[in-house]
């Protein structure tokens, strides 16, 4: 019998659904190798189909996305009883990722931007999302929001971590060929390498022996040099404090690295530590300077905390 | 005893019996030495802070202090030598260049300014130091409590 897999999403973009379906040709290596028994975005299968299998009778659950509903969470525990393995799939699932710079909010702020105060919505009896809902006789339900947004080993016990967003489908295959092949590493293990970004970056060799910024940079401002150093060049790219694995994407497309690998094993705060990289670069010893060089990278917390909020020392913003 | 019934007046409106926990990152050659001085010298500070002597402020890694505040920390001082005196050349420098970045950073998380906070206080600046305690307690003091991270509630209700 064929070990069986579930993919789950939580809270997500679906782009990591994006990088199964971009295995191409090799998704049908996949599909013969295991069974699938449940995957919401592409196959049919339900919530009371999988509530129905023993417990341990899955034998890994992809899941990726962050936790920030109380479905979201049952789901996650429901996944965590029937497999014998849980992975966390992507920055959102590791690390919290987008979603959770909603920790920056709480609950009332999140919905009320999005269905009252941004600019393009348009709700003019301010009809908001709630829980349960009387219409007809019938009550019809939602999930509760969370006021803060959890990575999922915030959650439930999880096995494995499989940063990027998305991680490659490379990535992906690897880590069902070592499922398949009963080649795990030891548990709680992030499966990719355990270097930063920049000792794999194709432009190393023009980075400075000592790099000093005299002027912070955002890429629309700039025409950016395809060949140099994207440090080098004033723009915030955080390759230096991000775990390698992703294979340079952003950079080969010219874009300066966001850090979504997350931070590597030393690490415990990633913003903390991309900060403190990248703060020190600044080239001037005199304070109003360094203030008014610094005023260039603006919401510093969002930037450095892209990927990583839920699982920094602070977690959220103070309540 | 003058500042005790002062601070007991403040305190007043906060939580009864509420003190103030600062964690003091000092650097070894200036700093540090003042806190030894004012010590010495028997000068009267509030003893609210617990302090951390590093060898440079430039040794200062910026996830200490966000360690320090989300483990119950209601303020962090951070002291080192006077521009141009650093005993490594230009550890506080980028010390300050971090300060400066990391203080936007505790802002957007919700932490008042007046509960971070860096100082150059040379080794001969005993008095100095003792007015910055005072200043720094007095001030985190008047903030009140500060609670970091997820609710207790929050926590259960997963």
């Amino acid at each position: 019998m064929k070990p069986k897999v579930a993919f789950y999403w939580c809270a997500a973009c679906g782009g990591c659904e994006e990088a199964v379906v971009d295995l191409a040709e090799g998704i049908l290596d996949v599909v013969a190798a295991v069974d699938i028994v449940l995957w919401p975005v592409a196959l049919d299968f339900k919530k009371a189909d999988v509530e129905k299998m023993e417990d341990g009778s899955i034998a890994a659950a992809f899941i990726n996305g962050a936790v920030r509903s109380t479905e979201q969470a049952e789901m996650a525990h429901m996944l965590r009883k029937k497999a014998q393995v849980v992975i966390a799939f992507g920055a959102c699932a590791q690390l919290g990722g987008i979603p959770g710079l909603a920790n920056f909010s709480d609950r009332e702020g999140v919905l009320k931007e999005a269905y009252r105060d941004a600019p393009s919505v348009v709700n003019p009896d301010g009809a908001m999302p709630a829980t349960t809902h009387k219409d007809n006789g019938f009550t019809v339900t939602l999930p509760l929001l969370y006021n803060t947004v959890r990575a999922l080993h915030q959650v439930i016990d999880v096995d494995y971590f499989v940063p990027g967003c998305p991680p490659t489908p490379q990535m992906l295959s690897d880590v069902v060929q070592a499922l398949l092949k009963n080649e795990l590493p030891e548990k709680g293990t992030v499966l990719a390498a355990d270097s930063a970004l920049c000792m794999d970056c194709p432009r190393k060799d023009t980075k400075p022996e000592k790099l000093a910024i005299t002027a912070f940079k955002r890429p629309f401002e700039i025409i950016i040099d395809e060949e140099k150093c994207l440090l080098a060049q004033g723009l915030l790219c955080l390759g230096a404090a991000t775990r390698t694995g992703c294979g340079a994407r952003c950079i080969e497309g010219n874009m300066p690295c966001t850090g979504c690998f997350g931070p590597t094993s030393r690490v415990r705060d990633y913003g903390a530590k991309a900060l403190s990289a990248v703060a020190s670069l600044a080239a001037s010893n005199d304070e109003d300077e360094i203030v008014k060089m610094l005023a260039n990278i603006p919401d510093p917390a969002g930037t450095f905390y892209r990927y990583s909020l839920p699982v920094s020392a602070l977690q959220r913003r103070k309540l | 005893m003058v500042e005790t019934i002062k601070s007991a007046e403040t305190a007043a409106a906060k939580p009864v019996g509420f003190e103030p926990r600062i964690v003091a990152f000092f650097c070894n050659w200036c700093t540090y030495l003042a806190a030894d001085l004012a010590g010495t010298s028997r000068m009267k500070y509030p003893p609210n802070a617990r302090v951390i002597r590093v060898m440079c402020s430039g040794r200062l890694d910026p996830q200490f202090i966000m360690k320090a505040f989300a483990d119950g920390a209601d303020g962090v001082l951070i002291g080192g030598c006077h521009p141009g005196d650093c005993h490594y050349q230009e550890g506080n420098y980028k010390c300050l260049r971090r300060f400066h970045l990391l203080k936007r950073v505790v802002k957007e998380m919700g932490i008042e300014d007046g509960r971070f906070r860096l100082e150059w206080i040379s080794a001969s600046e005993g008095d100095r130091l003792r007015t910055v305690m005072h200043e720094m307690v007095e001030q985190v003091r008047a903030l009140g409590p500060l609670q970091c991270g997820v609710p207790a509630e929050e926590e259960a209700g997963r």
